[in-house]
């Protein structure tokens, strides 16, 4: 479907709601087409083509609320998804917070490209993407005795959409995407350590695709024969691999759904310190070609770039429609589009040559955290750093703490913020951090 | 066939049926479920058995060694209760065919939404490409399986209206804030899902299948003092509306309210090693992480697992036993046949402290020149089948928990878990520990909560020293993710010590 044709279906299938009973209604439709690779020691692995539709309908019907999504997009199977729909929503219990978001807040057209389609990705041809993935792989490929398996991934997407709200809103986006990464394991006699590095873009031709497999198998040797230290208080880098990790927990307490229902650490600490002064968090849709960029979020309000936190001050947090009115707060979206942390002068290095003592975070594995109080606990790999330097490889460690206190032990923010991210985030380092260990 | 099966084929022919496609959150169906036999999954889908043969051989036709087609209907329903009342539902339809193609160890993936002969022609040329040479593939005759039923259904989803669910979802709101005055919300879902599978490959191999599951979970949140706890419960099963009973809502919401409410007096443990007594049931997160992942034969067919190689070698005590099991009737983990066509089955992984089989795909399976374990499964007919877990537990052992509680000086005893995770090839592992307590000279003291805990698979296995006569299979809400899919599955275990791992705790 063309983007006209999309829009036809969508307003043909919202007539036919509002005619059968629905009071408001939206629509999106959505395809998308991708095409995977994965290579492993020069060998084609597998091959994957992609190509899906949906068609999504959020129903308001006699104040009661539902939503529903199909991949079979014949218009008379519409019709009847559509009826049978609205009758079902009726058993439901009435929600007199549920309505479409209010016109004044949606995107009203005129925006300017943020340039996150690449046109040409389209008729690439598969050997292409081959070669691609070769030439990563190649680098890492039988460079070392101990590699037991190199393998290399591609991928590509390639993803339109369209949305209709029965008040008032239409708008359409597209957005393309080409990651690359290659994974290496070798043999040694504690284990068969792997790791891996990836490269992220929107367009083909600024996908960085050298250095690739080189870095994975740089990463993978200095892993081998990891020991845990002693559990204690120390100091940690975060490596900016891996630093949004412990965002994450942040932006789900910043949820309206979350604060409403009590999941929240952050509750009523609007304009109030959460972290160290030297964090600043934007959320910014209009970085050009940023993969989170936007004119508009998935309910059509229209994109605002805004702080979330402002030296350590938690500014706003991430408010949908429907909990706006629930909380009695503005909506400012309840998504995130690209979060961008401020930087500080150093590089990872030289972060690292100034620590006395402590341990560089390079990888997470498992552990959650409790969203009411902030009480997390992570498993953690990464390196002993004494005296500046990196002293062996450590593993099967944790790091425990609350949110409500961790981030107030941030005490720098490193110069090397990703690009090609939606998290966009520099090491980090922390002081006085609960590891466990021996 | 008689007429009045032809209708009711017809009605639940896609382009013909309203019923079909309707998602069974929506009103009444009118008894759709399709009978037991394979011309009935046929023009479900809208194909025929030459149109197969001729799907197949197109995939076939650049000289492959195997294809297989995967046809999936499924439609999934979730209510939810948010401010004491079941105010707002989604429903999701998904139906295609996913088509794959082996030469070698080498895979060709493509799939459509649309089932039109074009269509699918398209498809299995597309897929076909993994190979490069021109063939010419002569169809072989099909051969109908007829599986085992290991989830026999009394009422479908299909015929159970949004109706009939809410007075359970809401019968565990009104539960669970009568019973304690501390609690300030509920929240609770019901999802159920109800998949129809066709499979056909070029060995002629025609399988079908009727997969039903259920799951209801419920939050609930509390507040004392200012302080405020959560806790979240959930049941799944394979299973018909006949899960639905008053008696599981009440356990449920019991159970939920006792769990938040023991939160208050909980504290984080001391960081560092310690023994470790996992609890009869959800610890079975231990064998899926520590063990389970390992031992699935993609990983060791690439040498990437740190069990790779230690096939036939002694890794355990005497008296551990653990099995993956896709045959327990009802479990989330159950599975009438795998997502190659294969027969599912139990699968001693280790028998007497040694490592006795890998689970296997059809790929590794002929690797390593076995018979597959019938552990082939996909996310949905959008994804390659890869190796993965069913319903996997350890057998009884010879002590008693109480023997083992009194047996430990100074450790941790823990019974639930929201999630875990493993590193395949260095072997290390983790769980996150929603509630347990600490084990001091013997005896069960302080209620401890929110810890993760990190081991090392092989060494955890070695370790573990002493296992309890207690078996308890967990029917909670377990989904596994590998390769980015998602797949259900159950575990358990009895009462087991470990002589220690990494509690991620407080320094002093």
């Amino acid at each position: 479907m063309n983007t006209n044709e999309k829009y036809d279906l969508a307003n043909q299938v919202i007539d036919h709601a509002l005619k059968n009973g629905a009071e408001q209604v939206s629509v999106t439709i959505y395809e998308n087409r991708s095409s995977n690779i994965e290579i492993r020691d020069q060998k084609i692995d597998s091959l994957k083509e992609s190509n899906r539709s949906s068609l999504s309908i959020s129903l308001y019907v006699d104040k009661k609320y539902s939503s529903h999504s199909t991949n079979r997009m014949k218009k008379e199977e519409l019709f009847r998804f559509v009826d049978e729909a609205i009758n079902a929503t009726r058993f439901l219990a009435e929600d007199e917070f549920r309505s479409l978001p209010d016109p004044g807040l949606y995107y009203k057209g005129g925006g300017v490209d943020l340039i996150t389609f690449d046109p040409k990705l389209d008729s690439v041809d598969p050997k292409t993407k081959i070669d691609i993935s070769n030439q990563a792989l190649n680098e890492a490929y039988k460079k070392d005795d101990r590699i037991i398996s190199v393998s290399s991934y591609y991928s590509d997407s390639i993803s339109n959409s369209v949305m209709v709200a029965s008040n008032g809103f239409k708008g359409d986006s597209g957005s393309t995407g080409v990651s690359l990464s290659v994974t290496v394991s070798l043999k040694s006699d504690t284990g068969r350590p792997n790791d891996y590095w990836n490269e992220n873009a929107l367009f083909l031709d600024k996908l960085k695709t050298t250095g690739i497999g080189e870095k994975a198998l740089k990463r993978t040797l200095s892993k081998i024969d990891p020991k845990k230290i002693v559990s204690g208080k120390y100091s940690v880098i975060v490596e900016n691999r891996v630093a949004g990790n412990l965002m994450y927990p942040v932006y789900g307490a910043l949820q309206g759904s979350s604060i409403y229902q009590k999941q929240s650490f952050l509750i009523g600490k609007e304009n109030k310190q959460i972290a160290s002064g030297l964090l600043t968090a934007y959320d910014d849709p209009f970085i050009l070609s940023g993969p989170g960029s936007r004119l508009f979020d998935d309910e059509g309000l229209a994109a605002v770039k805004r702080p979330i936190i402002e030296n350590g001050i938690l500014m706003s947090y991430y408010i949908d429609n429907y909990y706006g009115r629930k909380l009695g707060m503005k909506p400012t979206s309840g998504s995130s589009s690209n979060v961008v942390l401020n930087a500080g002068s150093r590089n990872l290095d030289e972060i690292i040559g100034s620590l006395k003592k402590g341990v560089l975070i390079t990888g997470f594995i498992g552990g959650n955290c409790n969203g009411s109080t902030g009480d997390f606990s992570y498993g953690i790999e990464g390196f002993f750093i004494q005296d500046g330097k990196i002293i062996h490889p450590v593993n099967e460690m944790n790091i425990t703490g609350n949110m409500n206190q961790f981030w107030f032990n941030l005490i720098e923010l490193g110069n090397d913020i990703r690009e090609n991210e939606t998290n966009r985030i520099p090491s980090l380092m922390f002081e006085k951090v609960d590891l466990s260990g021996i | 066939m008689n007429l009045k099966r032809r209708e009711f084929v017809k009605i639940s022919g896609i382009t013909a049926a309203g019923s079909l496609i309707i998602p069974p959150f929506l009103t009444s169906c009118k008894g759709i479920i399709l009978s037991d036999n394979a011309e009935s999954y046929l023009s479900h889908f809208e194909v025929t058995r030459a149109l197969l043969q001729k799907v197949i051989s197109a995939a076939m036709e650049k000289g492959a060694d195997y294809a297989d087609l995967y046809f999936e209907h499924t439609l999934e329903n979730y209510s939810s209760l948010e401010d004491g009342k079941v105010n707002s539902a989604y429903s999701n339809i998904g139906f295609g065919v996913g088509i794959r193609v082996l030469k070698g160890d080498q895979t060709g993936y493509a799939y459509s939404e649309s089932v039109t002969p074009d269509a699918m022609m398209k498809v299995a040329r597309t897929a076909a490409n993994i190979a490069d040479k021109s063939a010419r593939f002569s169809p072989v005759n099909i051969n109908e399986y007829i599986s085992p039923n290991y989830y026999p259904l009394k009422t479908s989803w299909e015929e159970t209206s949004v109706k009939d669910k809410i007075p359970y979802i809401q019968r565990m709101n009104d539960n669970i804030f009568a019973a304690d005055k501390k609690v300030i919300k509920v929240n609770a879902v019901l999802g159920d899902s109800t998949s129809y599978i066709l499979f056909y490959n070029s060995e002629g191999l025609l399988a079908y299948d009727y997969r039903p599951m259920v799951l209801l979970a419920g939050i609930c949140i509390m507040e004392k003092n200012g302080q405020i706890e959560n806790f979240f419960v959930g049941r799944s099963n394979r299973m018909g509306a006949e899960f639905l009973t008053n008696e599981l809502v009440d356990e449920l919401s019991k159970e939920v309210v006792a769990k938040t409410s023991q939160l208050f007096t909980a504290s984080k443990p001391k960081a560092g090693e310690m023994e470790v007594v996992m609890g009869a049931g959800e610890s079975g997160i231990l064998l899926h992480e520590a063990i389970g992942h390992a031992f699935e034969a993609d990983f060791n067919r690439k040498k990437t697992s740190i069990f790779c190689d230690k096939m036939g070698q002694k890794v355990a005590e005497d008296f551990v036993k653990i099995v993956d099991d896709g045959t327990l009737q009802g479990k989330r983990g159950a599975i009438n046949f795998d997502d190659e066509g294969n027969p599912t089955e139990k699968t001693v992984i280790v028998n007497n402290g040694v490592l006795s089989s890998y689970l296997h795909d059809r790929i590794s399976a002929k690797y390593y020149k076995v018979n597959s374990t019938g552990n082939g499964r996909r996310q949905d007919f959008r994804n390659i089948p890869i190796p993965r877990m069913r319903c996997t537990y350890m057998e009884n052992g010879p002590h008693k928990k109480e023997e083992i509680i009194a047996s430990v000086r100074n450790g941790v005893y823990v019974v639930s878990f929201s999630n875990g995770e493993v590193n395949i090839g260095q072997g290390d592992f983790t769980f996150f520990v929603k509630f347990g307590y600490l084990i001091e000279n013997g005896k069960l003291t302080k209620p401890v909560k929110d810890f993760n805990i990190i081991g090392n698979g092989p060494q955890a296995l070695a370790d573990m020293v002493m296992v309890a006569d207690d078996l308890v299979i967990d029917n909670g809400i377990w989904t596994c993710g590998k390769d980015g899919q998602g797949a259900p599955n159950s575990m358990g275990i009895p009462t087991v010590k470990i002589k220690k791992l990494t509690i991620g705790g407080i320094n002093a």
